[in-house]
This record gives structure tokens, C-alpha cells and sequence, in this order.
């Protein structure tokens, strides 16, 4: 059985929707009574100071973590406990805040272990790599070519991605998730520790990837600048409560927001 | 002189073909977890122990049978109440949980099966046979149960070895042992990995035990033969089941070579006793390895960006 693939949900509609969302580690509160959306075709950015709770609201998104309290619904279907492998063949795809690629595979076996999901020959058809399952993997490889055009890696495609700069390793890790063509994208920090101009191509990148494939995105970022110039909408978070969520124009002059990122005494 | 020396070779040889096999169980673990584990020598001891009891009362392919199902269900039970509680941790967490694992399995095999030296007998020729008469007087001794037991290993080495090599689930496995998370993010089935690669890690242990059990006795030593397999890992490199295979035949040679061709020339020239060479050479060997190649000769090498 697998999930709606998103094709029936119209742009502008509800892609996945959060309903008062609490989720604790023993005592600590990362994320409490949190409640937004993100619409089909969309960039939505998260942000928020350090510890907000922006990275545990991804991790709870993809299934990495349970909540204890509220309801999240994907594609119009709520959902039980999920486990990230069920996040992923639902269609939601993501990068990691520190690069989490397999640094000892090529760039390219990288992007393509993104399409493990899209193998339609089971886990042990695959095993057999011989007439039908070789022209699949011939098909995939296609598919994984037009991702490295599309990001511009082609030189270093057959290089072990642990010897790449690390703006290299993101896009790497960009295009493992492209290659799963994912309803939902998740970026956790695209643009930590790149230098001015790494940054203009990746926000380059995300702005092509939701024009050309129309995937939608929630990020999270720290660079206001970049914060302000791609998302439609914002999500801010603090100490893992909503405070404010609208167009940029309107977070930006949030005296709440300003409260929080200027440090005023809670 | 040269006769004897082809002899040991070849002697050296059939036992290295046997700490391949067992190297080859870490292999298997380490590609998919990037852990070495600890517990494959008490698997080695279990499974042997579970074929030596059960084939006491039943035909050896059925006792066979059955002890392969047990290790199927011993790295069930594994991935079941272990591994999948440690999914993203550290890897020195995982091979402590294998410590555990390994002292659990030792203590529990004697529960179950009882802690006296079992025969296993398999039925192999133990006449020994003499080749190459016409060439060397009185010809090369060879043990052809030995012999038939390297044959067994190597089968079962090139299997494996074209199982992973060949198949695309090798990319899988890397992955996995690479990045527990980023491999759930896109989808990679952790559990069914771990669950498959100790299984085939189980069957190899259980081969491995029948081998050295019907050398050697099934008894508690048998777990040791595991730190055998440490030196053999680090020649061929830990990722590297080719490395497994030429790592063991050099140790194997290598132990009984130094033992008739260096022992003579230490009392000769240094007036030492001479004795006990296999006991410590796999090891020295090993260490000039870890110096010069860490990452030993087929394994990949480490990268790590500063």
C-alpha cells in the first residue's frame, strides 16, 4: 500500500498541518503546544535563537522523534507514531544541520542511494542485478545524472565526498534528497558555515528546486537576509513556543520577535 | 629442505583458509554497523555448540538445519532487544552492547547445552595422503580433512564474496554503517539490514564452529579463536572480504612458516628456545601492519576532513 502521492493536493492547499504539538525529553521541553502549516508549493521558513526548537520540529516531522502530545497530518492524513522510513516512502525528504552524508561513498553513489525507495523491485529483487533490474538501475542513474547537471557537481561526482569542502557536501546532500523527488523537503541549515558566495548559490538551488520541480520546502535558517529573501511565510519558534508566524515583512516587525532575538529578560 | 617447507606452506594454508572464514563473521558485522564485534567468537561457540548437541540425537543435515535456524533467530532476538534500541548512537555504544552480547552468548550456550568438550565428527577422511611422490622423496603430507574443510570455506567465502560484491546491497550496507540517520532519511530499512547482516554473520560463525569444533573439540577455547581473526582483520583491512580471505592465508601460512624457518635460526643465533613463534607472530605481523597500513591491504582508507 502506498501513501496519496501528493498529485491530488492542489498548490496553495494544506500539504502537512501540525496541531498542538508538545514533545519533551524527560523534563525538558523542546517543542510545547506548537501549531502551524505548510502549504503545497510553498518555502516556509523556520527560525528561531539557539534552542528554539526548530531542529526537534523537523526531526518530528521526518519521525526521527515521537511527540507526547498533539496531531500532525500530512497530506490530509493523520498520523500515528511514524517511523522515518515510513516518512521517507510518504515522500518527505531532508538534509542534516552537520552534513550527514556516507563520507565513504563517491558524490554520486550518494545521490543515488537517494533512490533507494524509488527501486520498484523489492529490497531482494534488487539483490539480483541482472535483466530487468539492471535496466532499472541504468533508468535510476539517469535520473541521478540530471540531478548532478542540476547542481552543477559533475566534476566531483566520482570523488569520495569526505574529501569535498563542506559547500560541496551540502549540495551533495541537496541532491541525495532531491533524488528521492520528494513532496516535502527538509532543510536543516543549508547555509551554515558557507561564506557569501556558497550562500548565493544555494539559495539559488532551493529557489530552482520549488520552481522547477515545484517541491515544497520548510527550512530552517539563521541568515535573516536569506530567511527574508526566499520563504512566502515564517514560522518563529523560542524555548519551544510558537511566537509568531506570517510573511517576513510581518515577523520582522513582531515586537515579540524582536524580544526574542535582542534577548529580552523572560 | 625445500619439501618440508612446501609442506608447512600448504599446512599453513588450510588452517589460514579456516581464520578467514572466521574473520569474515566480522567482516559482515563491521561493513554494515562499523563496529567490530566483540561477540562473533561466543557466536563461533554457540553455533558449534548447538550442532555438536543436536547432532547427537539427529542425522547431520537436519542437526545442521536447525542450528541454522537458531542463529537466524539468535540475530532476531539481537536486532530485536539490542540493536534497534541503539540506532544512532555512538559506535563504542554498539560494540560495548556486543561485549555484552558476547558474554551473555557464552554463558548462555553452556546453560542450554552443557559446558563439557563435545565431538563433532563429520565424517571426513582422516587417513592422511601424500602428493607430489615423484617429486620430493617420500612425498607432501596433507590432511584431507583439512583439506576438504578449506574447500567447505572457500565456497563459502566466494559466495559471500559475490553475494556483496555483485549486488547492489552493498551500497546499502555502507550506508548504514556510515550514517544510521541519514540512511533512515532516505529510506534505507535499517532494522531489516542489521537483522540480514548478523544472520549471515551467524550461518558464518556456524560454519566456521563446525570447522575448527571438528579439529579442535567443541569447548570453550573455541571463542578465542576469535582474537586469531583480530590480526586477519587488520592485514586485509575490516571492510574487505577479499582482505578477509588473502589476510588469513598469510597469517596461516605465515605462523607456521616463521615457526620451522625462524625458530632454527633465534636458537642458532641468539640462543634462545625457539618455541611458541605461532603463538605471537600473527600479532607482530600485525602491528608492523597498523604502523605502515592502518587501513590494511585492502581496506578503505580513512578519511577524515579537519
Amino acid at each position: 500500500m502506498r501513501a496519496p502521492t501528493g498529485q491530488d493536493i492542489a498548490a496553495g492547499d494544506v500539504l502537512l498541518s501540525v496541531e498542538n504539538v508538545s514533545l519533551a525529553f524527560g523534563g525538558v521541553k523542546a517543542v510545547t503546544g506548537v501549531s502551524f502549516d505548510i502549504r503545497k508549493g510553498e518555502i516556509r521558513a523556520i527560525i528561531g535563537p539557539n534552542g528554539a526548537g526548530k531542529t526537534s520540529m523537523l526531526n518530528i516531522i521526518n519521525g526521527f522523534y515521537h511527540p507526547q502530545h498533539g496531531r500532525i497530518a500530512f497530506k490530509g492524513k493523520a498520523r500515528a507514531r511514524m517511523r522515518p522510513y515510513d516518512a521517507a516512502r510518504g515522500g518527505i525528504a531532508r538534509t542534516f544541520q552537520n552534513v550527514a552524508l556516507f563520507k565513504g561513498m563517491t558524490a554520486l553513489d550518494n545521490i543515488m542511494a537517494g533512490r533507494t525507495l524509488k527501486m520498484r523491485r523489492g529490497f531482494l529483487w534488487q539483490l539480483i542485478r541482472l535483466g530487468p533490474a539492471l535496466a532499472e538501475e541504468v533508468e535510476h542513474r539517469h535520473r541521478v545524472e540530471e540531478i548532478i547537471d542540476f547542481l552543477k557537481i559533475q566534476s566531483i561526482r566520482k570523488i569520495q565526498v569526505g574529501k569535498l569542502p563542506y559547500g560541496l557536501q551540502k549540495r551533495v546532500e541537496l541532491g541525495r534528497a532531491l533524488a528521492m523527488e520528494p513532496d516535502l523537503l527538509l532543510l536543516d541549515e543549508p547555509m551554515a558555515g558557507m561564506n557569501l558566495e556558497e550562500k548565493e548559490d544555494m539559495s539559488r538551488f532551493i529557489l530552482d528546486v520549488n520552481d522547477y520541480y515545484g517541491t515544497t520546502i520548510a527550512l530552517i535558517e539563521h541568515d535573516m537576509g536569506v530567511v527574508m529573501d526566499l520563504s512566502e511565510r515564517v514560522l518563529v519558534l523560542d524555548h519551544g513556543v510558537k511566537i509568531a508566524d506570517g510573511t517576513p515583512a510581518e515577523v520582522q516587525a513582531d515586537q515579540a520577535v524582536i524580544d526574542a532575538y535582542l534577548g529580552l529578560s523572560h | 629442505m625445500l619439501g618440508p617447507i612446501l609442506e608447512t606452506l600448504i599446512g599453513g594454508l588450510l588452517t589460514g583458509v579456516l581464520y578467514s572464514l572466521v574473520a569474515l563473521g566480522f567482516v559482515l558485522i563491521f561493513k554494515a554497523s562499523g563496529v567490530f564485534n566483540f561477540a562473533q567468537g561466543a557466536m563461533v561457540l554457540f553455533a558449534a555448540l548447538s550442532f555438536a548437541r543436536l547432532s547427537e540425537f539427529m542425522p547431520l543435515v537436519v542437526a545442521f538445519a536447525l542450528s541454522v535456524l537458531i542463529m537466524i533467530a539468535l540475530a532476531y532476538a539481537i536486532e530485536f532487544l539490542v540493536l534497534r534500541h541503539l540506532v544512532n548512537q555512538d559506535g563504542i555504544i554498539l560494540f560495548m552492547a556486543t561485549l555484552g552480547i558476547a558474554y551473555f552468548l557464552e554463558g548462555f550456550g553452556q546453560t542450554v547445552w552443557g559446558s563439557d568438550i563435545y565431538k563433532i565428527s563429520l565424517g571426513l577422511p582422516h587417513n592422511p595422503i601424500f602428493i607430489l611422490e615423484s617429486v620430493f622423496p617420500g612425498g607432501l603430507l596433507i590432511d584431507p580433512s583439512e583439506l576438504i574443510a578449506a574447500v567447505i570455506c572457500a565456497a563459502m567465502v566466494l559466495v559471500l564474496a559475490i553475494f556483496f560484491q555483485v549486488t547492489r546491497v552493498g551500497r546499502a550496507l555502507r550506508a548504514v554503517a556510515d550514517d544510521h540517520q541519514a540512511a533512515q532519511s532516505v529510506g534505507i530499512p535499517l532494522n531489516q539490514i542489521w537483522l540480514m547482516v548478523w544472520a549471515v554473520a551467524g550461518i558464518v560463525a556456524l560454519v566456521a564452529g563446525m570447522m575448527w569444533g571438528a579439529k579442535l573439540g567443541v569447548q570453550f577455547s573455541l571463542s578465542l579463536i576469535a582474537l586469531k581473526a583480530l590480526p586477519v582483520l587488520i592485514l586485509g583491512g575490516f571492510t574487505s572480504i577479499p582482505g578477509a580471505i588473502v589476510g588469513g592465508l598469510i597469517i596461516g601460512a605465515g605462523e607456521k612458516l616463521a615457526e620451522v624457518v625462524l625458530a632454527p635460526v633465534l636458537i642458532r643465533a641468539f640462543d634462545l628456545a625457539g618455541g611458541g613463534i605461532e603463538n605471537w607472530f600473527a600479532y607482530v605481523l600485525a602491528l608492523v601492519f597498523l604502523l605502515f597500513r592502518p587501513q590494511g591491504l585492502f581496506g578503505e582508507r580513512i578519511i577524515e576532513r579537519v
